[in-house]
């Protein structure tokens, strides 16, 4: 299982701060972003945004990082802090 | 090998007190002559707008691990002693203490260019959002160009 945390207008957007999914056919961030957004409609249009940033296990990440099983991985907006 | 101790990196809710930070970082501290600091706080208005409150959210585990990179990256471009980052989150209003960088060294220049680093890179990696509220309701803000291509200089 891949544990998935959504945060600040991301979260708000989808109505979810995270959720698990199994992680037998994902081996990409990439390949979970398509998976997420097949969900519904809401999904595929917020991630259709190439502006989110993703990271994997606390560290920033591109799409094409590698994932498995026991992984966190997290997408957000770009940040605002400061 | 730079390593940071938990002392370096606060995220909490509470306010912080410049004089204690600077007197922290100051303490059996006979060797660095330069003491530099930047506090960010909540200003009245943004790109025309009257902002009542700001609300901060952050992503645990991440925003330490991000900023402690930030901090060794900083270690080892520049000569510095002691590094302090303080940053709030919550809901805070007008005034109040967003976030602290305090940075010590012998001379003042790798103090100045360490703490501003480090204020920048802030800015565009750790995982903190700003949510505004003004007299028109409340909105995510959006990341600024300006800040990327500031830290982009480096």
């Amino acid at each position: 299982m891949i544990k998935v945390v959504f945060f600040a207008a991301l979260r708000e957007q989808l109505n979810c701060s995270e959720l698990s999914l199994n992680s037998d056919q994902l081996t990409t961030v990439a390949d979970l972003k398509t998976a997420l957004a097949s969900k519904d409609e809401n999904w595929q249009q917020v991630f259709a945004n190439n502006a989110l940033l993703s990271a994997v296990n606390h560290d920033m990440v591109h799409s094409e990082q590698a994932i498995k099983s026991g992984d966190e991985v997290a997408f957000f907006p770009p940040v605002t802090g400061g | 090998m730079t390593t940071n101790t938990d002392a370096e990196i606060s995220i909490q809710t509470a306010d912080f007190s410049l004089a204690d930070e600077v007197a922290l970082l100051e303490q059996d501290n006979a060797i660095d002559g330069a003491v530099v600091t930047f506090t960010g706080r909540v200003r009245n208005q943004n790109e025309g707008k009257e902002v009542t409150s700001l609300t901060l959210e952050h992503y645990p585990g991440m925003t330490e691990k991000s900023l402690a990179k930030i901090i060794n990256t900083a270690k080892e471009r520049w000569r510095i002693g002691r590094v302090k980052v303080i940053h709030r989150v919550g809901e805070l209003f007008i005034g109040e203490q967003i976030v602290f960088v305090g940075v010590t060294s012998k001379h003042r220049q790798d103090a100045f260019a360490a703490n501003e680093f480090i204020m920048d890179y802030l800015k565009v990696q750790a995982p903190f959002w700003k949510k505004e509220s003004t007299k028109q309701g409340n909105h995510w803000l959006d990341a600024k160009t300006s800040d990327e291509n500031k830290a982009a200089k480096w």
